[in-house]
């Protein structure tokens, strides 16, 4: 539970009406920055919004002015093109200024194209070769119970990112070990690159492989707060020997209508004219908050 | 080589037998865990064969075999490390670098993390395996890992001492060892440094530069050249990358002839990185001893060796050629 060195009382956001409001900040400014670095991942940034917030700002143990706290918990970030919405969640929580944001893809900028702790060191991992950050977070969840501590380990992936085989290795080996103290969000999105999951290989039924693999497995929507923070504040706080998979449901350019499902915004950034309109949209949305 | 060229009599060069470097790893495991309670051994079902079951057997809370997945234990050992523990990982060099490459460049070279890596039955000196098992490309590719040290010890003093250079060195590393029984070239006074090469004997005809077993057959030809007149020094060059590159201005410049021997592939191994060396300090004629371009096959190791030409005959045959251009310059 938290202690004094937990998400500081400045960071902790307790109404969820806040926590909304934030999202929809935090989607606009994805949008500005993928338009302003003219290339960039938008669809599977704007999925995984509520998911990052609700880890920053409710259930994380993790001190912005400390990054380097051994005992914070850890979170990696397997699908690192998903990287613009973790530093636009990163910068809301005091890690780096939000002027900074603007920097994104940038020669010299600590917001490198895909998740680089060299540039921006309060990343715990670098990403963006799919596949590997399940396994990461078992060394991670390793060296936490090896060093009797209780930070506990969070790491995201994409549901095409499930496709990897790596990932089964590491599932096998999570649940071998007993480590309950790493979860893995899978922000299911049911989009890759190329198109639906459905149509190139499909992952589903994704909890029951879990499972099956054995872990706990958490089906929830994606998107409502009140279902993302009682899920991952379960996990945060098993001790049945179990990882946990939190299958989350969401929708690939969440909050832009002319994002939302649709594979065509996997990976490519919006002109000025569209950055208009969905910061339009966004901000109409906003009010209605 | 036709042994007819070799000199009748030949000249005494009876090193006393060791055991293998990979054991020598399994024991220098064990005292690092010892004195440092922050190692974390892992391996992937190839413990016995690797000597890290040595570890396992005294610390087994700290040693994880990961089943047969590579890929896994690299990237583990690199979450170990971004944590803070001090992870050694190993299997056969083949699987560890070949299935684990990936991992090995974005879990470990890219996130700099402070992972050990250590590939055994290193080379075609495994035997009988055949191919799959024979790790011919090992150096070329952690070299060609940013951030990398990359180690190839020749005895077992030189596998103990670098074990324990690895732990104190922060960042990525890989050390290959070998399946076969080594010939003792150092003693328990020996001391190494990572990229400070060893010479054996200071002479000014012509520079061998070896890693691993060709160390060993490096001294053999040294005496078989001596024989016939010829004055070589023998340089132990464990440390592929950062290569020391003193070491080999000098032997450039002493020497005026180089000939480099490897139990790799002659595409990005120990040869490409000394002849990178020699280029940039001063230009002198250089021989490669090394696999062609090919896979090998199964047998034993001492006949596979000789096929493929890395036994002392071929060392000394590369020195009569480089020694040929040596005196056109």
């Amino acid at each position: 539970m938290s202690t004094t060195a937990d998400v500081t009382t400045a960071n902790r956001i307790e109404s969820i009406a806040e926590l909304k409001r934030l999202a929809n900040r935090l989607r606009i400014e994805i949008i500005k920055m993928i338009g302003t670095a003219g290339s960039g991942h938008p669809g599977g940034s704007l999925s995984e919004v509520e998911l990052l917030s609700a880890l920053y700002f409710r259930v994380l143990r993790h001190n912005p002015k400390d990054p380097q706290w051994p005992d914070r918990d850890r979170f990696i970030l397997s699908k690192g093109h998903g990287c613009p919405a973790l530093y636009a969640v990163m910068a809301e929580a005091g890690y780096i200024d939000h002027s900074v944001l603007s920097t994104l893809r940038k020669m010299g900028s600590p917001l490198q194209g895909h998740p680089d702790k060299r540039f921006f060191p309060a990343l715990e991992a670098n990403t963006g070769s799919l596949g590997q950050g399940i396994s990461i977070g078992c060394g991670m969840a390793l060296a936490s119970r090896l060093d009797k501590k209780d930070w506990h380990t969070f790491v995201m992936s994409g549901d095409g990112e499930i496709q990897e085989g790596q990932n089964w290795e590491a599932a096998m080996f999570a649940a071998y070990h007993k480590l309950e103290n790493l979860t893995v969000i899978v922000d299911y999105n049911h989009i890759q690159l190329d198109g639906f999951l459905k149509d190139i290989l499909d992952v589903s039924p994704l909890a029951q492989k879990f499972e099956a693999f054995g872990w706990r497995t958490l089906e929830i929507d994606g998107h409502d707060f009140n279902q993302v923070i009682p899920a991952l504040e379960t996990a945060r706080a098993a001790k049945d020997g179990k990882p946990t998979c939190i299958v989350a449901n969401t929708v690939k350019g969440k909050g832009v209508s002319f994002m939302e499902n649709n594979p065509e915004w996997h990976g490519v950034a919006p002109k000025p004219d569209q950055v208009a309109a969905a910061v339009a949209e966004l901000e109409a949305a906003a009010k209605k908050l | 080589m036709s042994s007819a060229t070799i000199p009748n009599t030949k000249p005494k060069y009876e090193p006393k037998m060791g055991v293998a470097t990979r054991e020598a790893y399994g024991q220098a495991l064990v005292e690092l865990g010892t004195i440092n309670p922050n190692v974390v051994v892992l391996d992937a079902d190839l413990a016995k064969s690797t000597f890290s079951a040595k570890f396992q057997k005294v610390y087994p809370e700290r040693f994880f075999t990961v089943g047969i997945a590579e890929a896994n234990m690299v990237s583990i050992a690199a979450g170990l490390a971004l944590a803070g523990k001090l992870p050694f990982a190993s299997s056969f060099a083949v699987f560890l670098c070949d299935k684990g490459y990936d991992q090995l460049r974005v879990g470990a070279a890219y996130s700099r993390a402070n992972a050990k890596y250590v590939g055994s039955h290193g080379g075609i000196s495994i035997g009988e395996d055949g191919p799959s098992q024979q790790s011919v490309e090992d150096y070329a590719l952690m070299c060609a890992l940013p951030g990398f040290i990359v180690l190839s010890p020749s005895d077992e003093f030189c596998a103990r001492a670098l074990v324990r250079r690895m732990a104190e060195h922060e960042g990525p590393a890989y050390m290959r060892t070998g399946r076969p029984k080594t010939a003792i070239i150092y003693g328990p006074d020996d001391t190494f440094e990572i990229g400070k090469a060893k010479q054996h004997g200071d002479g000014r005809d012509v520079a061998i530069i070896a890693c691993g077993l060709e160390v060993n057959y490096s001294l053999e030809a040294q005496a078989l050249l001596a024989g016939e007149g010829i004055d070589a020094r023998v340089i132990d060059m464990h440390t592929i990358k950062p290569v020391d590159e003193a070491a080999i201005a000098k032997a450039a410049e002493e020497c005026g002839a180089i000939v480099c021997a490897e139990e790799h592939l002659l595409d990005g191994g120990l040869g490409s990185q000394v002849a990178r060396a020699v280029g940039k300090s001063r230009p002198v004629p250089m021989e490669f001893v090394g696999i062609q371009n090919t896979y090998a096959e199964s047998a034993t190791p001492e006949q596979l060796m000789e096929k493929y030409g890395l036994t002392a005959p071929f060392i000394v045959k590369a020195v009569k050629a480089v020694l040929k251009r040596k005196s056109r310059t």
